[in-house]
């Protein structure tokens, strides 16, 4: 077992292809879109388990949501720019770039304050667009065509099927990449700092910067999501991309999944997001009903998130293998 | 003799308080220094002057000749200080082993070399030896949380000897720890350090410890050194006796030794 095939390495690699393949040749379109969201969001939900095992929760990753959906907008509303090799990436990197320069601000602050302090942030984003005649201020406007390699589609399955092998595709790096970052010295650095920061500083190593790391990934990837919301949706708005409900349901997702592993998010996301679906077609004015209970439920008896259920079922007590998890999964 | 570690008219306020009051100290390579005094004299404050987690309000702390006044802490680590904590500082939710993989992965890497996985073979062996050199190993699997006091204190101290220091501060390493225990654990501490030939700077309130462990002493009272000396003189020294050990619980005994108290009379308080 090499280092960079380990057995979560091969998991992943295994469960994107099958989503992919079961996509492309079983899934009716509207499953298809609903898995393309799901993935979407569990991009950023990924960038915040990491915040999550460093102890620290954003109430404002919306934030960065908005700015990768309104790059991909505005890049084909204002410069042309469709193509997604070029889009997605600029989303992430848009993000990222804001992500550092708050950051700055940002890691001096802890708990309520590392939350509210994102929150605040969002806010004014989401204030500044609303006021924003020329992008449509609280009715936003629609994203271009997008386009691959140059060429773009009007046919609507051929696209949603393209914008979803491209999220399995980077749902898979970034897991991969974040599995791989979690069992590095800087990974371990999440769970560490949440302990202790005290030792850390000791051990020669700066807090400050090993959060402000993390924080600009999680920015990146939360970027990178709402990039993909958007294609997915062909429409962006303030509402729907930059509002506290977005940093919110981040946040649901966040804790639904777990801590435990790369591949929670994408698990708990997509159930999400189905979730929310039956419960709305159950009880259309009282949805939020049922997704509350069930968070609920998974607070009460998952405080490690569906992720913990998975392992149990899977029998893999990681308990009884002390040192033996490459550095995901605790408790 | 040329000193490793130099304090000069290092002073220290805190509000109206003194914590620190123009301490001049220089420490020799390989020296062993007890740090006494009595409860808010000044010693941690001067640990964590040295160490960096204060700036002296004046004065300067030079290390190897090299001014270090007012660095970071984990600059001052990089250099050669480390320090223990008079309350353990470990990773609670994580193991033993975990602890110092997580130590060492740090020591080991500069600059980008943090992104290489913290699990190797090599590195697993190094943290397994240093856990049976500081006895610990039966407790490599048990999170940190559920150690006993004394454990806890020596995966502190074998923490803060990863990143192989010249000079280690220990700031009460038997503090919470049995009567029965200490000796025990210094000379698993000291027989270690001594290997290493590291230079180490303790605090301790059990004169007994101080004795058998040190070459010198240094007393502090309210932020003063008021005796620097070897332990056989430092311990009968008045002023000691009078503002550092009539705290401690050897207090009566010593001072009969000194001659200064008649035997079997009360201890004061
Ligand atoms: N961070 C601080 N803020 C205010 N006062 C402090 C601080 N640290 C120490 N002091 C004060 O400085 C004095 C010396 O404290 P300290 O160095 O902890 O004593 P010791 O370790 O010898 O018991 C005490 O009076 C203490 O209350
Ligand atoms: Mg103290």
């Amino acid at each position: 077992m090499t280092q960079f095939m380990d057995r979560t390495v091969i998991g992943l690699t295994l469960g994107f292809a099958l989503v992919a393949l079961l996509g492309v040749f079983v899934l009716p379109d509207w499953l298809m879109s609903q898995v393309l969201i799901a993935f979407s969001r569990a991009l950023a939900v990924l960038g915040l388990v990491v915040l999550w095992r460093t102890g620290l929760i954003s109430f404002g990753h919306a934030l960065y949501f908005g700015l990768g959906a309104y790059t991909v907008a505005m890049l084909g509303k204002d410069l042309g720019v469709t193509e997604v090799l070029i889009t997605l990436p600029a989303a992430g990197l848009v993000a990222a770039v804001v992500g550092f320069a708050l950051g700055f601000i940002i890691r001096k602050y802890r708990e309520i304050f590392f939350a509210m302090l994102n929150l605040a942030f969002s806010m004014v984003l989401f204030g500044i667009l609303v006021k924003t005649e020329a992008l449509g201020s609280t009715d936003g406007f629609s994203v271009e065509q997008p386009t691959l390699f140059g060429i773009g589609t009007e046919d609507s399955t051929v696209k949603l099927t393209v914008l979803f092998l491209a999220v399995c595709t980077v749902g898979w790096l970034s897991a991969v990449l974040v599995h791989r970052y979690l069992g590095s010295v800087l990974g371990s650095l999440t769970t560490a700092v949440r302990d202790n920061e005290i030792r850390v500083e000791y051990l020669g190593y700066s807090v400050a910067q090993a959060i402000h790391g993390k924080y600009v990934m999680s920015a990146a990837l939360t970027g990178l999501a709402g990039g993909f919301t958007a294609l997915a949706l062909g429409q962006v708005d303030p509402e729907s991309m930059v509002n506290w409900t977005v940093s919110g349901e981040l946040v649901f997702v966040t804790v639904l999944s777990g801590p435990g592993s790369v591949a929670a998010p994408f698990i708990g996301s997509l159930l999400f997001e189905l979730l929310r679906t039956y419960a709305f077609e159950l009880v259309p004015y009282a949805w939020q009903l049922i997704v509350g209970g069930t968070l609920l439920a998974v607070i009460f008896f998952l405080p490690g998130g569906l992720w913990s259920l998975i392992s149990k079922l899977g029998g893999r007590d990681r308990a009884a293998q002390p040192g033996g998890n490459r550095g995901e999964g605790e408790r | 003799m040329t000193a490793i570690l130099e304090a000069s008219g290092l002073n220290k306020t805190f509000g109206a308080v003194t914590a620190a009051k123009d301490i001049n100290i220089a420490v020799a390579r390989d020296e062993i220094v007890g740090i006494i005094g009595a409860n808010g004299a000044g010693k941690t404050t001067f640990v964590n002057m040295v160490t960096g987690w204060l700036t002296p309000t004046s004065g300067a702390i030079r290390f190897d000749g090299r001014d270090i006044t007012g660095l970071a802490p984990r600059r001052i680590t990089r250099l050669g200080i480390c320090r223990s904590f008079q309350v353990a500082q470990v990773f609670m939710t994580a193991t033993v082993f975990d602890n110092l993989m997580i130590a060492l992965g740090i020591a080991d890497s500069h600059g980008l070399a943090v992104l290489k996985p913290l699990r190797l073979a090599e590195r697993e062996a190094r943290a397994d030896a240093i856990l049976r050199r500081y006895r610990i190993h039966e407790y490599r699997d048990q999170v940190a949380s559920t150690l006993p006091q004394g454990i806890r204190k020596l995966l502190d101290i074998a923490m803060a000897m990863v990143a192989e220091p010249k000079i280690l501060l220990l700031d009460e390493p038997t503090s919470g720890i049995s009567v029965e225990e200490k000796f025990g654990l210094m000379d698993i501490v000291m027989s270690a350090l001594k290997e290493d030939g590291v230079t180490v700077l303790f605090v301790e309130h059990d004169m007994e410890i101080v004795e058998r462990y040190v070459g010198r002493v240094l007393a502090f009272y309210q932020g003063e050194i008021i005796c620097d000396a070897p332990p056989a003189q430092a311990l009968i020294d008045p002023k000691v006796i009078e503002f550092v050990i009539g705290d401690e619980p050897q207090g009566q005994a010593m001072r009969e030794r000194a001659g200064l108290a008649p035997a079997g009379e009360g201890s004061d308080a």
